[in-house]
């Protein structure tokens, strides 16, 4: 555990050097930030230190696979390869002059890109993390937990009683899989983009966008027959009003997950936004003076995110886990209809 | 527009990566991971459940206990108040029986000292008659020395016999 802060302190040490502009010139911080919260066909760490991921891309049906060096002459400039460029950090079909050509059709970039690869990164840690865990649980089995595992179970506990059971019920633990997953994954994710070169995975719309559509199936397959009919016949409400209120209900399935993808993208974006616009005054104004001043917000702030980053993955839990509720929730109370059944809404 | 427009790369690993993670994770983190913890919570509450019936059962072995110490405490009260029950009855039969001899024995006494006191009497008498006699023969002979008051006395018997 020790060795584990020793390791991200001296990360943190990189960090200054990290943010600074590296490329020379007129410093804009727009587009250092911009450059440090969008994704990247290579990982860059640090000056020098650049880790070329490959790209993938299917061609009218064709695989390809290359190295993102190629992209890149020996001056860190962008250059055409085979036919392909990246421009404004997307892959296009190069034509003659070197500029995006006219016809992108049914080319996909599936490439490891800079995010995936901090994916696949976190993915290992929380296999580690868990696989280590679950042998915890099973060599002390029935005994007090120890190490990582007294660290984890309190907050498995909690996703279980506070926010499985809570919000769920008695079918909660169907969904307790989906909810520890996700948790741990934003949560782990969210504390990787803190990191010094860290990628800013869940501030990245793909994956909020992949797990509230995740969330959102769950909701509507297991939705139960109360579920439906509160969306085609809402109780109490009078039938002449149906063409108003189905639109608005089927459009409520959707604003649900759209929230929670809006949400965490937008808590963990602006975070990273802000601590680097704190690190951009430094080089704005060209001032040693301004340094320390920066360095105590963005500390506070980093501390900020750190509550952040667990908050998110909190909320984004907490939800899922409150629709997942109001889909399997059952009304044993006939007298109930009517009334007291816009309280989920 | 860059920042919310979703690329298909992601969506396509993270879709990939996550289910497979929810997959890999469920099956060997967290089914373990909760049926431990079901299993430790359902062996604490029973252990805690156990301890409560045995807290009752010392309860209710404590107040039998009690009960059989109050039951005990009673008979011997019983027991003690009986004896001394039996022992007042048994000086009281004794004080009694003592009396009625004392007035038995009295009464035998009074009897005994009546009936020497009558044969006292009677001897008295008996004596006083025959001294009586003795002594009316001792005057009758020497009155009835001379014939004249012999034929006096005759006389006299003569005229009381008539009568009859």
């Amino acid at each position: 555990m020790k060795k584990l802060f020793i390791l991200l302190f001296s990360f943190l040490t990189i960090t200054a050097s990290a943010e600074a502009p590296v490329e020379g010139g007129e410093f804009k911080p727009g587009d250092m930030i911009t450059h440090h919260i969008a994704d990247d066909y290579n990982w860059h760490f640090a000056d020098g230190v650049t880790l070329y991921l490959p790209v993938i891309l299917i061609d009218n049906g064709t695989p390809k696979v290359f190295s993102s060096s190629n992209f890149y002459d020996e001056n860190h400039e962008l250059v055409p390869y085979e036919g392909y460029m990246v421009s404004h950090g997307h892959i296009y079909r190069a034509d003659a002059n070197g500029q995006p050509a006219a016809d992108q059709s049914s080319l996909i970039d599936i490439s490891i890109t800079k995010n995936v690869a901090s994916l696949f990164l976190s993915v290992a840690l929380l296999f580690a993390v868990f696989f280590t865990i679950a042998g915890s649980y099973k060599k002390n089995n029935g005994k007090a937990p120890r190490g990582i595992q007294s660290f984890f179970e309190p907050i498995i506990i909690f996703i279980r009683d506070e926010i499985a059971k809570a919000n769920i019920g008695p079918k909660y633990e169907r969904y307790m899989p989906y909810l520890l997953t996700v948790f741990f994954f934003i949560w782990f994710n969210n504390l990787l983009g803190l990191m010094p070169g860290g990628a800013n995975l869940t501030g990245n719309i793909a994956v909020t966008l992949v797990l509230a559509t995740l969330t959102l199936l769950i909701t509507v397959f297991s939705g139960n027959k109360n579920y439906w009919k509160h969306i085609f016949a809402t109780p109490g409400v009078p039938v002449w009003l149906a063409p108003i209120m189905i639109p608005v209900e089927l459009i409520g399935i959707i604003t649900k997950p759209f929230s929670l993808m809006v949400r965490l993208f937008a808590n963990i974006t602006a975070g990273h936004i802000i601590i680097l616009s704190l690190f951009s005054l430094i080089f704005i104004f060209q001032s040693i003076a301004v340094g320390p001043l920066s360095v105590a917000f963005a500390t506070f702030m980093n501390f900020l995110e750190l509550f952040v980053a667990l908050l998110q993955a909190y909320i984004f839990t907490l939800l899922s886990a409150m629709y997942f509720g109001g889909a399997v929730e059952e009304h044993d109370h006939v007298g109930d209809h009517g009334h007291g059944d816009g309280a989920h809404h | 527009m860059e920042l919310v427009t979703p690329g298909i790369g992601l969506i396509f690993w993270q879709t990939v990566t996550f289910i497979i993670v929810l997959f890999l994770l469920s099956k060997f983190a967290w089914k373990p991971i909760m049926n431990a913890l079901h299993e430790r919570e359902t062996s604490i509450e029973n252990a805690l459940s156990a301890a409560e019936k045995a807290k009752l059962e010392m309860q209710g072995l404590k107040a039998e206990n009690e009960k059989l110490l109050a039951e005990a405490r009673m008979e011997r009260d019983k027991i003690l108040k009986e004896a001394s029950d039996a022992g007042n009855a048994l000086v009281e039969t004794a004080r009694q029986k003592a009396n009625e001899e004392g007035s038995r024995m009295i009464a035998q006494a009074r009897e005994s000292i009546e009936n020497e006191k009558r044969a006292a009497i009677t001897e008295v008498k008996n004596m006083a008659a025959a001294l009586s006699v003795d002594i009316a023969e001792r005057i009758l002979r020497k009155e009835l020395s001379n014939p004249q008051a012999q034929q006096e006395l005759a006389k006299d018997y003569i005229n009381e016999v008539t009568l009859n």
